[in-house]
């Protein structure tokens, strides 16, 4: 039977990255990612995990690292958050490219200027176009689940792609949960072990990463579209055989008392608990409202996000990130995008909210759908405003 | 590569763009960068190699009378072998003109 422990966020990521058995894990320290490479650094220094750990001098040279060994056939882990992943950037966009399998756990935190060392989604917003595959987990259980889930995916011959973790910083790298920790033979089982497609090797020379001029360069990038779009049914089949393995079947849009309901609320991330408490609550009123969850934000689940939205009047879309000077927060635009071709489709009023740590209780989501509501009976369908400012 | 890059379709490509034959940058042709080309005039040519030292493409070789010449499949038309050139044997000329 598997164990439930109580265990902060951030060890039962690392646990799971040493359950993983990874090859090479190369970081860099940043609040609020620290205590997962600390903890994997000491599983390496006392024997218990059998890898490489590469202190490097810098996130861009933490990824770099990883794509030096991912690409020699290595299963790597880096792991970062904030003005981390902002130095890490340039290189997200060439493991995706050179399609090397490697898994990233962020912890969610905001982007300066000011400084400020709380969650919001500015920093993996910056990198939304880095062909990763990006998960968003709500709670410790998701982030563990998703390190076994993410390195089946990414190191699937049919899929071939790095995969991110999205962990809000603090709200759950810093929170101690209960965990059902997988035994060892079971994840053995789940997870075998990497066998690359191409690696570089001194017997059968390769080159990675070359030049490509203007003739070629389109193709190129029509054959990663391609990829990262066509990966939908892997990442389900791989969700089916988690969720056969323990119990926990996972999807790309999560729903809680959505089918019926006239006003959703669209959330990611760990917003998604503290919203069900405030839908329980309205539903307790007689007010007819749900909650969507996007967990898979790349590839972005179209169809499975119009099933779930569509029949909705009005959809409350709740963004973590400002998109300055844009249409909107990053999850609002995309969301109006994906439905704009529909006929039918909900009223879209977007909040941007808990930016920079800023708590958010399930009595200000009860507050966003007062207002929300009011708005678009009023006539402003498409409103748009940053929560919670004082005026 | 096999092919010119010129024929090959998004879906042929290998996972990650990877090459899989050793040594085929040869296969690139960076002589269509170039305006201008270098035209030698053997007349006034001491045979130094100079231009075959200095070019930074390492278009120049040796042909069987002597003479260091260019090969315009890879000469990008920077005109440092001019500029070098000793004697003034090597003009840099628009393409178009013979």
């Amino acid at each position: 039977m598997a164990k439930l422990v109580g265990m902060e966020v951030s060890i039962a990521a690392a646990e799971a990255v040493k359950q993983a058995n990874v090859d090479v894990i190369s970081a860099y320290p940043i609040t609020p990612q620290t205590h997962v490479v600390e903890h994997l650094s000491e599983l390496v220094a006392n024997g218990e995990l059998d890898a490489e750990f590469f202190c490097v001098e810098s996130e861009h040279s933490a990824l770099s690292v990883c794509v030096g060994s991912s690409a020699t056939g290595a299963r790597s882990f880096t792991c970062t958050s904030s003005q981390g992943l902002a130095l890490m950037s340039e290189i997200t966009y060439i493991a995706s490219a050179l399609r090397l399998p490697i898994v990233m756990v962020i912890a969610n935190r905001s982007l300066s200027a000011p400084i400020n060392i709380w969650n919001d989604h500015s920093d993996v917003m910056s990198i939304r176009d880095c062909g990763w595959i990006q998960f968003f987990a709500e709670n410790g259980q998701d982030v563990y689940d998703h390190v076994f889930i993410s390195y089946r995916l990414a190191e699937d011959k049919a899929v071939l792609l790095p995969v991110i973790v999205n962990m809000d910083g603090f709200t759950l790298s810093h929170v101690i949960e209960p965990v059902e920790l997988i035994e060892q033979e079971k994840v053995d089982q789940f997870l075998p072990p990497y066998q690359p497609l191409f690696c570089l090797h001194p017997d059968r020379p390769v080159t990675m990463g070359g030049i490509a001029l203007p003739g070629i360069f389109a193709e190129t990038k029509k054959a990663q579209e391609v990829a990262i779009r066509s990966s939908i049914p892997k990442i389900l089949e791989t969700w089916k055989a988690f969720g056969d393995m323990t119990g926990r079947y996972y999807h790309p849009i999560e729903t809680y008392k959505a089918e019926d309901a006239e006003t959703l609320l669209l959330t990611m991330g760990s917003f998604g608990e503290t919203a069900s408490c405030a839908v329980d609550k309205m539903r307790g009123e007689g007010r007819s409202v749900g909650l969507v969850k996007i967990r898979l934000w790349r590839p972005f689940p179209f169809d499975e996000f119009k099933k779930a939205t569509l029949h909705a009047k009005q959809l409350v879309v709740i963004d973590r990130a400002v998109s300055v000077g844009g249409p909107g927060g990053p999850v609002a635009s995309e969301v109006k995008a994906a439905i704009y071709g529909e006929d039918q489709r909900p009223s879209v009023y977007n909040f941007v909210a808990g930016v920079g740590g800023r708590d958010v209780a399930p009595s200000d989501f009860i507050k966003m759908v007062d207002k929300a509501e009011i708005e678009i009976e009023e006539g402003n369908k498409e409103g748009y405003e940053i929560y919670g400012v004082r005026e | 590569m096999t092919k010119p890059e010129s024929e090959w379709t998004w879906k042929e490509l290998p996972i990650g763009i990877t090459m899989l034959e050793p040594g085929n940058a040869d296969q690139y042709r960076t002589g269509d960068w170039k305006t201008l080309k270098p035209v030698l005039n053997k007349e006034l040519c001491v045979h130094c190699g100079l231009c075959y030292i200095f070019c930074p493409d390492m278009s120049y070789g040796l042909d069987a009378e002597g003479y260091f010449i260019v090969d315009l499949f890879y000469c990008k038309g920077c005109g440092i072998c001019a500029r070098e050139c000793p004697t003034g044997a090597i003009t840099m000329m628009l393409e178009e003109e013979k």
